[in-house]
């Protein structure tokens, strides 16, 4: 599973740009967040594909880059699966694939209230230099990130992740709060994490003119974090915890970059993430895949 | 690596039950051959239907509205509103001539079973843009192939979509 940075890099960003060169044309209002998740799901038939890095400090140990891709698809207006392949680079150590993840949310209620609550399961197949932090959870700590990839690559998990994600929307306001409890399915405990954010875009009134620098496209919040123990020590105790502010770009071009500067609130956590993304919405891949296989509807 | 080949078997394998469910729930036909499209906006309560407009006066607000549409719109209910693969023509008596409460609370709640996501992720005032560029559209001179003519009266359904007035 050890390979060339240089093979595994380009690969990831060839699929991103393959994406971002399709000629379609549709407006995202993408939220900024990085690790929190709000209620609203992909629209029916999109296709949203994004790329994320993640670069972490690390004590003790080299800094890395954790990336990744990501693949959500609308398969209905109240359900959205999204599929992810994810990779790391430790610095002076050596770049690797990491694991796969299959995601799913569903919208529980038909129509928009104060608060909505989305159920989100996931199955994750990934390996110990798994280094995304794209979410903390039990006692995930930084000194589990310190050894080499080597060793870390020895461990291999399965997980079941379930979150209930709640979200309300408020004179622009978003609120979110996301609550996680994860099983390996090996021998470990329940696991359990959370995740609380915030965002607002800079002007609630759209403009006439279409534009990119327009205070309507920017969105601006922030992330809080962290592991909440495991079922025999459930706590803050021995966890990590982070706070990010964020920020999102949604360019009329159809691209979303995002940019979250995370920092740790304890010494388990790392001391700084910087995150960054961008995205491309792909409007009526559904349909796209079903005319290829003869649905002329 | 046994182990990923058969994660990415099965990821992929769920995708594309995913997708294909996704088509099967694309909602061209039934929409357009059912005149129960409209009838969520039936559905409005009072308090929302009695909303005003807070853009009601505001020229700026169609061309906001317009381009709110081009980026958010189109991809299901055509560039001009006229209908597409995936939505309804809006441009028919029964969105027309709602209030614009009633729209904007379609717009806010989505018809979800029906495909139509909730759009509370725009904020309120370009909802209401939106609102104000649906209703300078006024009704199609002609109505789209695609909709059907109304149904008897006698069909209870046809009634109750009919918006009030």
């Amino acid at each position: 599973m050890f390979i060339s940075r240089l093979r595994v890099l380009p690969v990831f960003l060839v699929i991103a740009l393959l994406a971002f060169c399709l000629p379609r044309r549709i407006g995202a209002q993408e939220n900024p967040y990085i690790v929190a998740y709000d209620h609203y799901l992909e629209e029916p038939g999109s296709l949203e594909i994004e790329y994320f890095s993640t670069f972490g400090t690390q004590r003790a140990s080299n800094d890395f880059h954790a990336f990744w891709m990501e693949f959500e698809y609308g398969a209905t207006a109240w359900w959205t699966t999204e599929f992810y392949v994810d990779a790391q680079s430790t610095f002076g150590d050596s770049t690797v694939f990491t694991g796969v993840r299959f995601e799913n949310r569903f919208r529980l209620l038909k129509r928009e209230h104060f608060i909505n609550p989305v159920l989100y399961l996931e199955y994750e197949n990934k390996r110990g230099t798994d280094k995304l932090l794209k979410e903390d959870e039990g006692h995930d700590v930084e000194s589990d990130y310190a050894p080499s990839n080597a060793r870390l690559g020895q461990e291999h998990d399965r997980e079941l992740e379930f979150k209930l994600l709640l979200s309300g929307t408020h004179q622009g306001w978003n609120f979110v709060q996301n609550t996680l409890a994860a099983k390996n399915l090996s021998n470990h405990p329940w696991e359990f994490g959370y995740a609380i954010a915030a965002s607002r875009p800079l002007a609630l009134k759209a403009s006439g003119k279409r534009c990119s620098f327009c205070e309507q496209n920017f969105i601006a919040g922030a992330e809080l974090y962290g592991g909440l123990g495991d079922r025999h020590s459930f706590g803050l105790h021995e966890t990590s915890h982070y706070f990010a502010p964020v920020v999102a770009w949604n360019l009329p071009s159809d691209w979303t970059l995002r940019l979250s500067a995370g920092f740790g609130l304890n010494d388990n956590s790392h001391r700084f993430l910087l995150r960054w993304g961008v995205s491309r919405e792909i409007p009526g891949f559904g349909s796209m895949v079903g005319r290829l296989f003869g649905n002329h509807r | 690596m046994r182990g990923y080949v058969r994660t990415l078997t099965v990821t992929s394998v769920l995708l594309s039950v995913s997708i294909a469910l996704g088509q099967k729930e694309k909602p061209t036909y039934k929409y357009h051959k059912d005149a129960l499209v409209y009838a969520e906006l039936a559905k409005a309560p009072q308090k929302a239907r009695a909303k005003r407009n807070p853009f009601e006066k505001d020229p700026d607000a169609i061309a906001a509205g317009r381009n709110l549409w081009e980026q958010h719109c189109t991809e299901c209910h055509g560039d001009s509103a006229e209908g597409g693969r995936k939505g309804p023509s809006l441009l028919v008596e029964q969105v027309q001539s709602s209030e614009p409460g009633t729209i904007f609370w379609i717009l806010t709640n989505g018809v979800v079973w029906r495909g139509m996501p909730v759009w509370s992720k725009l904020p309120e005032p370009e909802r209401w843009q939106l609102v104000s560029y649906l209703k300078s559209l006024g009704v199609a001179e002609t109505i789209p192939a695609a909709v059907p003519a109304p149904k008897p009266p006698s069909h209870p359904a046809t009634e109750s979509s009919l918006p009030h007035r």
